[in-house]
């Protein structure tokens, strides 16, 4: 693994300002580089800016100093070799069926009806979602959309996979079970996987390495945690527990240096 | 792997499946009873009101208007006017759709064109289509492009605000949903700006049906000698009560049914593109 694959170097966001008055940069000098194939979670509190690294990694905003690169080349404006699955299910466009969702990317691409339908049948099975296809947004359940958007963004066939707390607004049963999917779809997969949470569980519970946030204004990659815990992981299994408090410890030194 | 609760998954809150024909029907039953109760009790209340303290000159009761509608039913008077004015509340009707949806879904999506009409837009909304009668006249003629003009006017300005609104409507997750997905921004537009924006336009062009059948009383004002506005205004000169009361019933008729049959067309073939109601 080469660890040169998703690099964020000296990179400082900051919101424009209004009026002359100049805000509080978001992000300021943040360094990372990410393993092609790792499963990476950036671990912060609410507010530290972990959604605007993801979106200055999607290329939805552009830094205001630094540089982002993938593979070597800059990141310049959002592409389907970068997919989001955002938290919110209004990400998924509510007025085509489950499997026109999932083969959007595809269409974009110019893939005949027929040969998308193939494919995003294809992933609908890769998240227990057959026999699904035909269904629209409203009808499922947010466990369900999470899947829809998992597989849209697999559809694509991405070298990196972001996902900005995709599993915040579920109940905890479901949020386990696509966990424990998400892992098997890494897997089978290989995908590079930028995962955001501020549960450190579950980032102890999936990542390969664990980037502990700051605090902002002016937040940074604090810590890289690996954990080296064998898969797959339960929140019982040996170690998972001393990981867990490292991390909570790491964080909880961080707000006091801070306040 | 496997799903633990797939009763849940099978049946996801809000879905459709939950609603049994039996109790369908046994509801619109009994809601339309209540309709068809309350129209007959305020045709009686109507007759009794009309005929015990109003002269039929001034307040006509029911049996004379309808007595009155089916001799304009009979000599085919009522039908010409019926006629001819839905046919230019229809004609400026699409006609001002078929110019606001798209300019709205342009000014809602590019700020530079928003910049360019907006302030039109803002300000012509709020001068009532009444008030162009006389210029329109003087400029068009008193022929049918008068009358479809001011129809137009009217629905321009509610679909195109409601269409911009729409627009800013949008959740910005779909629209970067669909930059990552690999959509151009005229794909963008296409795929993702227009469809979310539809439930918006078709509330706007239900909102601008309404007022169509309001002003086609005023555009028919405009030298006509035909349409239920010029029956109604001609009516006045005659203290033909009855026959004005002829065209109010048709024009609230009439609004109600196209309206319906709009929303029957919005449920039938464009329900996956939101509510309407």
């Amino acid at each position: 693994m080469s660890a040169e694959f998703l690099v964020a170097r000296e990179v400082s966001y900051r919101y424009p300002g209004r009026r002359g008055i100049q805000p509080a940069p978001v992000l300021s000098h943040l360094d990372l580089a990410l393993c092609e194939g790792e499963f990476f979670c950036l671990l912060g509190p609410s507010g530290c800016g972990k959604t605007t690294v993801l979106n200055l990694m999607a290329g939805f905003l552009q830094p205001t100093a630094g540089v982002l690169t993938l593979a070597g080349r800059p990141i310049e404006r959002p592409g389907a070799d970068r997919t989001v699955v955002f938290q919110g299910e209004d990400a998924l466009f509510t007025w085509l069926r489950t499997i026109d969702n999932v083969a959007f990317g595809l269409r974009m691409r110019g893939v005949p009806q027929q040969k998308r339908h193939a494919i995003a049948r294809e992933y609908l099975h890769l998240v227990h979602l057959d026999g699904q296809e035909s269904k629209y947004p409203s009808e499922l359940s947010g466990g369900m959309k999470q899947r829809v958007q998992i597989a849209r963004v697999l559809a694509t066939d991405p070298h990196i996979l972001l996902m900005d707390e995709p599993f915040g607004a579920l109940d905890a049963q479901t949020r386990g079970r696509l966990q424990d999917e998400l892992v098997e779809i890494w897997r089978k997969t290989g995908k590079t996987i930028v995962f955001i949470t501020h549960d450190i569980a579950e980032a102890v519970l999936l990542a390969d390495r664990v980037g502990v946030m700051t605090s902002g204004p002016g937040a940074q990659v604090g810590a890289i945690v690996p954990v080296d815990l064998p898969r797959p992981r339960r929140r019982s299994s040996p170690g998972f527990g001393e990981m867990w408090e490292r991390i909570n410890a790491m964080i909880e030194s961080e707000q006091v240096d801070v306040s | 792997m496997t799903e633990l609760s797939p009763t849940r998954q099978d049946h996801p809150p809000g879905a459709l499946t939950s609603l049994r024909l039996p109790e369908l029907l046994g509801k619109i039953k009994g809601e339309h009873l209540i309709y068809i109760a309350s129209i007959m009790g305020m045709i009686v209340l109507w007759h009794l009101i009309a005929t015990n303290f109003f002269k039929p000159q001034f307040f006509p009761g029911p049996l004379l208007v309808l007595a009155t509608g089916e001799e304009m039913v009979a000599s085919g008077e009522l039908f010409e006017h019926v006629g001819i004015s839905l046919q230019r509340i229809l004609t400026g009707f699409l006609i001002g759709s078929a110019i606001a949806a798209p300019a709205g879904l342009i000014m809602g999506s590019v700020p530079f064109v928003r910049a360019i009409f907006d302030p039109y837009a803002q300000f012509f909304r709020f001068v009532p289509s009444l008030a162009w009668l006389t210029p329109v006249v003087l400029w068009f003629g008193i022929g049918e492009i008068s009358k479809i003009l001011i129809i137009v006017y009217t629905t321009v300005f509610i679909v195109l605000i409601n269409t911009m609104v729409g627009v800013a409507h949008i959740a910005p997750n779909k629209l970067r949903a669909a930059a990552c997905l690999g959509a151009t921004p005229v794909k963008t537009f296409l795929h993702v700006t227009l469809p979310a924006t539809l439930p918006f336009i078709l509330t706007g062009m239900r909102l601008a049906m309404g007022n169509s059948f309001a002003t086609v009383v005023a555009a028919e004002m405009i030298a006509a000698d035909s349409g239920l506005g010029y029956l109604i205004f001609n009516s006045r000169l005659w203290m033909a009560t009855d026959k004005i009361f002829i065209g109010i019933v048709c024009l609230g008729a009439l609004g109600l049914i196209t309206d319906r049959f709009f929303r029957y067309l919005v449920v039938r073939f464009a329900h996956q593109y939101g509510p309407i109601e």
